[in-house]
């Protein structure tokens, strides 16, 4: 079994706490790179910002070509309008949770600069106002009037939530996707064996999975892996009579395999691959249900002549609001699984055509 | 002073904080039978001189564990919380220890018929701890206080946000004027009372006007800035002074004695019209014992009853000095309504 000890849980506290909304990675490359400076790894990035990784040592000869990918970015906002004295207008970039957005702090920038997004008193609400989110265009990120200086339409801003640990309870901000992150980050330091591993750090995935189909085709790989996060909507049913069956995930169950999603039918073989992985290691594991959502193995799976790909997943509350939940031991299984999963590869006929 | 919880119903940490801050600057301190914790300067006059109150609330809004839910907590309110600002919400759950959780609201499709993904209900919100139901058994009873998470936060100099400045902003104008006046020779008896329950249902404040029967009596409390959502007609400018509030909660003499004490002490106001209920504790005060001359001196403050709170520290500046300035220069013969009652405007 792979540990996870401090190092690996600061890791991902720093990526967690780091601002990277689509389009402005680059803090949270900054990390990652830093991280992998002193392993025999070559760091490249492409014209998108993707950071591609391979290992210096040559692969062994035949072993099959694996694509890791994990994005770099997160749902966040951009300031589009100053009206003055520190209030900006703003947009979403990705599906930030409209409901989660009022009474929280951000951080505005490069710099850093804290802000709020306060609304009207309820006191002023009338009638159904009350019960009613308030739409994003009536709503302001406010600085103060003296930050004015240091901010400007254009910069982007997150959530103001800082990384906290509990136990086995893992709170903080885009878990979506700083956790596959991490988690790749610790595969690319201790590759598994008889695999070419080629670690893809990718931008853009919150806006449409824009920069893994490029990392895709600058990698070439035989086989692909998305690493991601995938929301657990575990609430009992208000409806005492009925169950909640449309949980998608459940937290505490392991890491989550998908067989379909919204934008990929994994390749059935490596859905066994996971599974008989699981199984020989005694790790927890569940099917994510199929459905909508998507992650970067959809756009990958598309490239060059297609590539067998499939995406695993730590089960966490509350993506794209201020604060996740996950379970440490359920990222710690997924970091295991996506290990084993890659040692014990036994696919003759990947590199072919069906 | 925003670190300390009030819940309302006494016993609370922000008493105990207010304990520390004003034991040195009153002559005695002592809290009544609801929580409503006093500091008298007394008056250098002796016996006889006017009892003179400065009023601010101590607790805030706050929620309540309901029930456990299977791995999470239903919830309700103390107070005008407003929903909608709760989803993604950090909060502290003060269980057998200080537990962290997240308030989630269910997606849409997981809510009660009639739900719509604009819905934002307390009754459909849960916290979540990450425990399992049986930890929570052991760690949270029903009734157990929910406070938000956060330090306050500073933007720039002058602005400070976080939970509970209303009317934590008033306490600190209040601690700053009994700075100013704890050395100095008063003509009356200065109580300094933070109240309980205002937010509740103003028993605190109904209680200490019986307690205390003062002669006249200042409510500080916090009112609307302009910001996103309000209008400029129902809310003040942040950081350009206080509001001296007018209408049937206020005694009219008192008013104006107040308006030219801000005037000559270049004290910035503007008036601020409550044409029914003030929707502070002075609408309670006033009708206690045999009525008691009320004013109302408010503290503009943008996003009330959110978790980002936010208020210019020149108002509350401002507010304590005005209260300070007032106390220092009393004199009983400048308000002769304290001993013929009624009112002569």
């Amino acid at each position: 079994m792979i540990g996870i000890g401090a190092s690996q849980i600061d890791l991902l506290a720093r990526l967690s706490n780091a601002a990277g909304v689509s389009g402005d990675e680059s803090a949270v490359r900054e990390i990652v790179l830093a991280e992998l400076g002193s392993s025999p790894v070559k760091c490249r990035v492409d014209a998108l910002g993707n950071l591609l990784v391979t290992q210096e040592r040559d692969p062994e000869k035949g072993a099959p070509r694996v694509l890791v990918a994990a994005h770099l970015d997160e749902v966040g906002f951009m300031l589009t309008h100053h009206q003055g004295d520190g209030l900006f207008r703003f947009a979403r970039v990705g599906g930030v949770d409209k409901k989660s957005i009022l009474g929280k702090r951000v951080i505005v920038g490069r710099e850093k600069i804290p802000g709020i997004i306060g609304c009207q008193p309820v006191h002023l609400a009338v009638g159904e106002e009350k019960t009613k989110t308030i739409p994003l265009e009536k709503l302001r990120i406010d600085v103060g009037a003296e930050a004015t200086a240091r901010v400007k339409v254009g910069d982007r801003a997150v959530f103001g939530t800082e990384f906290k640990q509990q136990g086995d309870i893992l709170l903080g901000k885009a878990f979506d996707d700083r956790m596959g992150a991490a988690t790749l980050v610790g595969l690319v330091k201790n590759p598994p064996p008889g695999i070419e591993l080629l670690a893809a750090f990718t931008v853009q995935e919150e806006i449409g999975l824009r920069g893994a189909g490029v990392a895709a085709r600058n990698l070439d790989p035989d086989l692909a892996v998305a690493l991601d996060c995938t929301p657990a909507r575990d609430f009992p049913s208000f409806d005492e009579q009925t169950e909640n069956t449309r949980y998608n995930t459940r937290l505490g169950r392991g890491p989550a395999i998908y067989v379909a999603d919204g934008g990929t039918i994994s390749d059935p073989r490596l859905v066994g691959q996971l599974i008989a992985a699981a199984e020989a290691e005694n790790l927890p594991y569940q099917i994510r249900q199929p459905g909508g959502g998507r992650t970067d193995a959809a756009a990958i799976h598309q490239q060059l002549g297609g590539i067998p790909s499939v995406s695993l997943s730590v089960p966490a509350r509350y993506l794209h609001t201020p604060v996740s939940l996950a379970l440490l031991s359920d990222w710690e299984a997924a970091v295991n699984l996506i290990h084993s999963g890659l040692a014990n590869l036994q696919l003759e006929d990947i590199k072919t055509d069906r | 002073m925003t670190a300390f919880p009030g819940f309302s119903g006494g016993d609370d940490p922000i008493t105990g904080h207010l304990r520390d801050l004003w034991g040195p600057l009153v002559d005695q301190l002592k809290v009544n039978k609801l929580g409503t914790l006093y500091g008298l300067i007394r008056s250098a006059k002796g016996e006889g001189a006017p009892d003179v109150v400065l009023s601010a609330h101590m607790d805030t809004i706050g929620l309540m564990v309901s029930g456990i839910w299977d791995d999470f907590l239903r919830i309700s309110r103390v107070g005008g919380v407003d929903s909608r600002v709760l989803p993604g919400q950090e909060v502290i759950i003060w269980g057998r220890e200080k537990i962290p959780g997240i308030i989630a609201l269910p997606p849409a499709y997981l809510l009660p018929e009639g739900a719509s993904s604009e819905t934002v209900e307390l009754q459909h919100m849960v916290i979540d701890t990450g425990l399992a139901k049986s930890q929570l058994q052991e760690q949270v009873e029903i009734g157990d206080r929910v406070t938000f998470a956060g330090e306050p936060l500073a933007l720039g100099e002058k602005l400070i946000s976080g939970p509970g400045l209303d009317n934590r902003a008033s306490l600190a104008a209040l601690t700053l004027a009994l700075e100013e006046l704890h050395q100095l020779d008063l003509a009356c008896n200065l109580w300094a009372a933070a109240t309980t329950a205002e937010e509740y249902n103003q028993s605190g404040a109904q209680v200490s006007g019986f307690d205390l029967q003062p002669d006249l009596l200042v409510v500080l409390d916090v009112t609307f800035a302009r910001g996103p959502g309000t209008a400029d007609h129902e809310a003040y400018p942040l950081g350009e002074g206080i509001t001296l509030g007018w209408g049937p909660s206020i005694h009219q003499d008192l008013y104006q004695h107040f308006a030219e004490l801000a005037e000559r002490e270049g004290i910035p106001w503007v008036m601020e019209p409550l044409p029914g209920r003030s929707g502070t504790d002075a609408d309670t005060f006033q009708l206690t014992a045999n009525g008691i001359p009320t004013m109302v001196i408010s503290i503009p403050l943008r996003y009330m009853h959110t978790p980002v709170e936010l208020v210019d520290l020149r108002d509350v500046e401002w507010a304590g000095r005005l209260l300070s300035k007032f106390t220092a220069n009393f004199r009983a013969e400048d308000l002769p309504f304290l001993a013929e009652g009624g009112m002569s405007l």
